[in-house]
């Protein structure tokens, strides 16, 4: 297991390295600059020059990269141009943030998702099935941002259930209560589609596992449906949901920058789609790296997770 | 069955419940305080050192903390003392004398003086200063024209200029003249745009990232002490998002109201103010090549354009219809006399025919959008709509925002005919000085991307920025403005007037023309 663990950690490194270059060249290669960006009007060639001087982009591109990827390997991130502050203080205070965020959608669309694709795939055929297939199939068409902004007409200006925006109060103790009050609305956008596409899986990995001899067997046994079901059945359809799991995951971070711009929550898909527009290098290289690292570790995670719960997986 | 459909049916009891609960507990948190003042801003502040930024958003927090020399006087663009008491200009125009305010300190406890002054500019200016790193300085070339400044006593501070430069007054108002402590300076070096000390009405109380900046009444302001106990300024990037908190009451106070939301604001329970500012929407043409080399085309296309209706349908009348180079804003500069180009394809198609250039192809760079673009796209397919009807081809190509600056201030040649542009500027010498001058073409570091040139214009905007007499600028000013709108080397389109919308419970707020926030005289209940 140990060593399945370090094999997996060590094929992360050159998928790492090609990241920092792909995201470097990227960057390098898009039309326009910090300086521009920064000085707008005022962005006479000469303007241009000297402040792209006192920013240190008048170096040679292999020059920078190494600049760059030495400091990072120390921990140095760099400065953000536009938000004149260490690229990985703000890197990790909107991760965090974007974690909660999706965290919490994760949680939801895995729980719900599994529990409606278990009790349709129990019911099949019956009214709860309908119910639920019909739900799961308007969930997953909902685009999420049009969902998040009309649940903010619905339930913050009209009702004043929720607020707006931001993800603490601007006056009041800042608890987990109110944590929860700003999460509520994102995070149920967030999870829907995921819910749906986990439920309509979970329901024909079930499906499929509630064919088997071995069910039946349990059956005639004399275990109770519940157990029969729970125990039995679940488990063994776990080894297929858990892959979609995995998946859905990543879409729920990468879906979570739709859910940040509309309801100004501060996480990290926004950060980067406002870095990038204000090309602000090292920071939408810094967040691309981070993020980038935190998937994959997250990935080695879950196939980690899959090979203790298949026993078919050599490791 | 019957346990799956209890928990599955008390699971979303407890749910909604739950949520309920939530909302209702907080719910309360919708009436904001009385006496703070919540700003709905478009963007996270970049620093709150006024010599290190160049945006509006960061501009219209500053104006609170810090005071410059001297300030814009209310409701207007003329300059009237505020550090400075008065100030005396040399006969040859190169030198100013101030005379400071006695009794001032910044909120550091450190007093303000003519060393303090110096401070701020040699740090701007000077590359030796220990406390130039604390840089950069975008705009510091607003002060390019500055060549010492000179402690004379503790009070009074002289400027030497190295050539008459009328628009110094009007430059010192602007952000990039507010003063900083140089204490403070000392004590924080890089981290000072964190940590602001000036001597405006609002001193800061607290940043947090990406959520809010906090500023608290400054009781010994030399103004007088605010009405309002604090100010809160939220950053919200998204438009809807903000209409949302000022229709839930999470703002009290929002800026740059999205043309289409100006309706939900009707009604007694908000306030929509309206101030024509120092903006400029236009198109650039190719002088140089192309159809728009010659005058009558140029001007065939400001006949063809229907400005009124881009204004009224496209702006919903969050603009005016723009006359020449000069913003009315300016209104000591502007030409009153000046009528904008009417609507009238005919005479359009007359031009046209007598140039020779119908079924001509044009070019046509847009962009998607961009500080004071308005609303470029759709604006951009009404020009083109006209211009076909006129006999013009035009093909659109759009660029995001900073793309398009790539492609555009280099100059048009070889690329394209025309060109959608905005400028917002603090003193009517900019604009033209920086893009109508032969001197300014992009290849001499200018941004006459149009390759416009006329001698007379030149010599007019030259003696103006000599000039130190304001009627005599204003004249110089005037006459360039109507040899501007004749020669056409643009098309005129707008002038943005920038709105904001206050709830009811706020009073005695109005906009300034200069687009600064000024909120010393703002009440809150």
């Amino acid at each position: 297991m140990t060593g399945y663990i370090l094999k997996r950690l060590l094929s992360a490194i050159p998928v790492l390295l090609g990241i920092t270059v792909i995201v470097f060249l990227i960057m390098a290669l898009i039309p326009g600059d910090p300086a521009t960006a920064i000085l707008g009007s005022y962005a006479t060639p000469e303007n241009v020059e000297k402040l792209n001087r006192d920013l240190g982009l008048d170096k040679s591109l292999v020059q920078q990269y190494f600049i760059w990827l030495g400091n990072m390997l120390t921990g140095d991130f760099g400065q953000s141009f536009a938000l004149n502050r260490p690229v990985l203080d703000e890197v990790l205070e909107r991760f965090n943030a974007t974690l909660i965020l999706a965290g919490t959608a994760f949680v939801l669309c895995s729980v719900l998702g599994i529990a409606a694709g278990v009790v349709s795939a129990a019911n099949q055929y019956g009214w709860a099935d309908k119910a639920i297939t019909f739900t799961v199939l308007l969930g997953i068409s909902i685009p999420s941002f049009f969902l998040g902004m009309m649940m903010i007409l619905t339930f913050s200006v009209n009702l004043r259930m929720f607020p707006v925006s931001g993800m603490w109060p601007i006056y009041g103790d800042r608890d987990i209560w109110a944590l929860l009050n700003h999460l509520t609305l994102p995070a149920i956008a967030l999870a829907v589609v995921a819910t749906g596409v986990i439920a309509r899986l979970s329901r024909s990995a079930l499906l499929e596992v509630l064919r088997q001899d071995y069910i039946r067997t349990a059956r005639a046994k004399g275990v109770h449906e519940r157990g029969v079901i729970w125990r039995h059945a679940l488990k063994a359809a776990m080894v297929s949901i858990i892959p979609v799991l995995g998946i859905q995951a990543g879409f729920v971070l990468s879906g979570a920058v739709y859910i940040e711009i509309v309801f100004q929550w501060p996480g990290v898909g926004r950060m980067l789609v406002d870095a990038i527009l204000k090309r602000d290098i090292l920071l939408v290289q810094g967040g691309v790296v981070f993020v980038a690292a935190c998937y994959v570790f997250f990935n080695i995670v879950v196939d980690v997770a899959q090979s203790l719960l298949d026993p078919r997986i050599k490791t | 069955m019957a346990l799956f459909n209890w928990t599955r049916r008390s699971a979303l009891a407890a749910g909604t419940a739950l949520a309920l609960a939530f909302g209702g507990v907080t719910g309360a948190f919708a009436q904001t305080p009385p006496g703070v003042l919540i700003v709905g801003q478009i963007a996270e502040p970049k620093a709150l050192d006024p010599a290190a930024v160049t945006a509006v958003n960061d501009f219209r927090i500053l104006m609170n903390v810090y005071d410059g020399l001297v300030r814009y006087k209310d409701g207007t663009l003329e300059v009237e003392p505020a550090l400075a008491t008065s100030w005396e200009i040399s006969d040859d125009g190169t030198q100013y004398t101030f005379s400071l305010r006695e009794g001032v300190t910044f909120h550091d406890g450190s007093d303000f003086n003519a060393e303090a002054v110096k401070f701020n500019f040699d740090r701007m200016l000077k590359e030796d200063h220990p406390y130039h790193n604390t840089g950069p300085f975008p705009l510091s070339f607003f002060f390019s024209a500055v060549q010492d400044v000179e402690v004379v006593d503790a009070m009074t501070v002289k400027f030497t200029l190295n050539a008459p430069y009328a628009p110094f007054l009007s430059n010192l108002a602007y952000p990039t003249g507010l003063i900083v402590s140089p204490a403070a300076v000392e004590q924080h070096g890089g981290e000072f745009g964190r940590n602001p000390s000036g001597t405006g009405a609002f001193t800061f109380a607290e940043w947090r990232s990406n959520e809010a900046v906090v500023v608290e009444a400054n009781p010994d302001y030399w103004g007088g002490a605010p009405e309002l106990q604090a100010v809160v300024f939220r950053p919200i990037t998204d438009a809807n998002t903000r209409t949302a908190e000022m229709l839930a009451g999470g703002i009290d106070l929002m800026v740059e109201v999205p043309p289409v939301a100006l309706s939900e604001f009707q009604g007694d329970t908000f306030t929509v103010h309206e101030q024509a500012g120092p903006h400029v929407w236009f198109l650039i043409l190719n002088a140089k090549e192309g159809p728009f080399a010659d005058k009558r085309v140029r001007q065939a296309a400001n006949y063809a354009i229907n400005k009124e209706a881009i204004v009224n349908d496209v702006l919903e009348g969050t603009a005016a219809v723009a006359a020449g180079p000069t913003p009315p804003a300016f209104a000591w500069a502007y030409n009153e006399s000046l009528e904008p180009y009417p609507y009238d394809p005919e005479k359009a198609k007359a031009l046209i025919a007598e140039a020779g250039a119908e079924g001509a192809e044009l070019t046509f760079y847009v962009t998607e959008g961009g500080s004071g673009m308005l609303d470029p796209v759709a604006m951009g397919t009404a020009i083109q709509a006209d211009l076909q009807a006129v006999g013009l081809s035009v093909k659109i190509e759009t660029y995001e925002w900073n793309t398009f600056l790539g492609n555009v201030n280099p100059g048009l040649e070889g690329k394209a005919d025309m060109a959608e542009m905005a400028w917002m500027t603090n003193d009517p010498d900019t604009l033209p000085y920086l893009a109508l001058r032969t001197e300014a073409w992009p290849d001499k570091g200018g941004f006459n991307s149009g390759y416009y040139s006329n001698p007379a214009v030149d010599d007019l905007l030259e003696k103006a920025r000599a000039a130190t007499d304001q009627a005599e600028r204003a004249k110089l000013y005037q006459e360039m403005q109507t040899i501007v709108q004749e020669d056409a080397p643009w098309v005129f389109v707008a002038n943005w007037k920038q709105n904001a919308v206050t709830s009811d419970r706020v009073g005695d707020f109005a906009l300034q023309p200069s687009f600064f926030l000024l909120l010393d005289g703002v009440t809150k209940n």
